[in-house]
């Protein structure tokens, strides 16, 4: 059941106990939105039993994959331009810059690839989620599913989530592709860097584990962008307004625990 | 069938509901009148637990849907329809598609036995030919009744019709009513109307009830409540022009 009652229902007496209530309130946000993650990730199996349901997932990596790409394009390709130029310039005043193969390509696998994924999915598909499932919720079609006995969560989120899952690291992979590719433009036409020691550096440093820590990356921000995007959607409250508070508090916690997320996720996998 | 027991809601530090409690019988068109904002869709909400009593309980027959959850929640709801103020169907399905969903997701009905389920929902609606346009393509007369359709698509016992006729023209109005009633009468539903319009709550109400302070300050037929003394009722039928002789004496 999604909780759509306000937890306090008076003006708090003072300024501690403000900050007491702000306090219970983010904890209980946190709580109830890992639920709701946990929950959509539960339901992916019972969305391949189902053939209707399996529709909505192509769909809805339609939404995500294909229409996102143009933009993931010119990032992914001007990501790793500006890496191959900004490098390869501090390079180059060591005579070192056939070494820009590899920067750009451990740079993007480990981080810039997931991380502008990940950015992009927040500010497109997840305020996309938010605003959608929020107009939803203010117009009493979420409590429509309820009533009809139709969990919300795996009816609307299983779909984006195992939408998700499959897209992020895809197209966190294609950036890191484009990237590589966009670096490559600058390191031979304008560091004078030959080709095939552009890609013999790039191929020889980059680990496999470096990709699959990136893939992980992709993946877990896959699901922190449904599973925060969602969850605003299905608590927005007060009509348009709520709508448009929904979307923005989606993309920044989003892009925060990205960030954070990523930290981490490089430091379990990385000794220093 | 439907027991309210005592039941307070306080929402933005006031009590919508203070204490109220009611009985509704199988069978009966019970309409729940009253001025914006006392509380009438609060009540409605409560009866499919769409929000929770801050104290007091919802009984639905011997269950407490109030402190149902899980299954047991599910079961109790399944015995529901509900009419949205809007409608609140799903914009990216048609109308069909929005009518056929309770269907598909929750029951082993073939295609063909849910396309004659929804074939017949929509004739009883008087939306026959408009299965295939999407909520977007109809007027909100329309929605509505595609809702209605939608909300007794699964057989269910119990009907409850938020503002059914609000924002509509007189005579879709009536139709809507008229449909309520006939539903009410052919399938045994039992029908809860919240509403603004007194005189589709004469016309098919077996009790009518007025909200006011979150208590009822009057609950009897028809006839009766028209003939009250009650002040606050008395204001509400004046401002709509009803007389103590009723829409007859109009």
């Amino acid at each position: 059941m999604i909780t759509r009652e306000p937890v306090y229902t008076d003006e708090p007496d003072n300024a501690l106990t403000g900050i007491w209530r702000s306090v219970v309130l983010g904890v209980g946000d946190i709580g109830r939105a890992g639920s709701l993650t946990v929950q959509a990730l539960a339901g992916i199996p019972a969305l391949f039993a189902a053939g209707r349901r399996r529709h909505e997932w192509a769909r809805q990596m339609f939404l995500m994959g294909i229409k996102t790409l143009p933009v993931i394009s010119v990032v992914g390709m001007f990501t790793g331009m500006i890496l191959g130029l900004q490098v390869g310039l501090e390079l180059r005043r060591f005579n070192q810059e056939i070494y820009i193969g590899s920067a750009v390509m451990v740079s993007l696998l480990r981080e810039m690839g997931p991380f502008m994924t990940g950015l992009i999915l927040a500010a497109c598909v997840g305020s996309s989620m938010a605003a959608q499932i929020g107009t939803m919720t203010v117009n009493d079609e979420i409590a429509a599913l309820e009533i009809m006995s139709i969990s919300p969560v795996r009816f609307l989120m299983a779909p984006r989530m195992a939408a998700m899952v499959v897209m992020t690291p895809v197209l966190s992979f294609y950036t890191c592709v484009l990237g590589v590719i966009g670096g490559g433009i600058v390191g031979v036409t304008q560091l004078n860097v030959p080709l095939d020691q552009y890609i013999s550096m790039a191929m020889d440093f980059a680990r496999m584990r470096d990709l699959y820590v990136g893939l992980l990356k992709a993946l877990v921000f896959g699901v922190v962008i449904t599973g925060v995007s969602c969850y605003e959607g299905f608590t927005t409250t007060q009509g348009a307004v709520g709508v448009g508070q929904a979307t923005r508090r989606s993309v920044i916690t989003s892009f925060l625990l990205i960030l954070v997320l990523g930290y981490i996720i490089t430091r379990l996998f990385y000794d220093l | 069938m439907i027991r309210f027991d005592k039941v307070t809601k306080q929402l933005g530090g006031r009590n919508v509901l203070d204490e109220l409690s009611f009985e509704i019988q199988k069978g009966e068109i019970f309409t729940i009148v009253g001025p914006s904002g006392t509380g009438k869709s609060v009540t409605l909400k409560h009866m499919v637990r769409l929000l929770t009593p801050t104290r007091g309980s919802v009984w639905i027959d011997g269950t407490e849907i109030s402190a149902a959850n899980g299954s047991g929640l599910d079961r109790v709801r399944e015995r529901f329809g509900y009419l949205f103020q809007g409608g609140a169907l799903l914009g990216w399905m048609s109308v069909a598609e929005n009518i056929a969903l309770p269907l598909r997701e929750k029951t082993r009905l073939t295609e063909d036995e849910i396309g004659a389920r929804v074939t017949d929902a929509l004739r009883a609606v008087g939306l026959e030919g408009d299965g295939g346009k999407f909520p977007s393509e109809i007027s909100g007369g329309m929605q509505k009744r595609a809702g209605l359709a939608r909300a007794i698509v699964n057989r269910p016992e119990i009907v409850l019709y938020d503002e059914p006729t609000s924002g509509l023209d007189p005579v879709t109005a009536r139709t809507i009513d008229q449909l309520i009633k006939r539903l009410n009468e052919e399938l045994g539903i039992t029908s809860v109307v919240v509403s603004h319009d007194l005189q589709g709550a004469l016309l098919i109400a077996d009790r009518i009830a007025m909200l006011t302070g979150g208590k009822f300050v009057e609950v009897s037929p028809p006839e009766k409540f028209v003939a009250t003394a009650q002040p606050d009722v008395r204001s509400f039928l004046d401002a709509q022009f009803i007389s103590k002789k009723g829409l007859a004496g109009m």
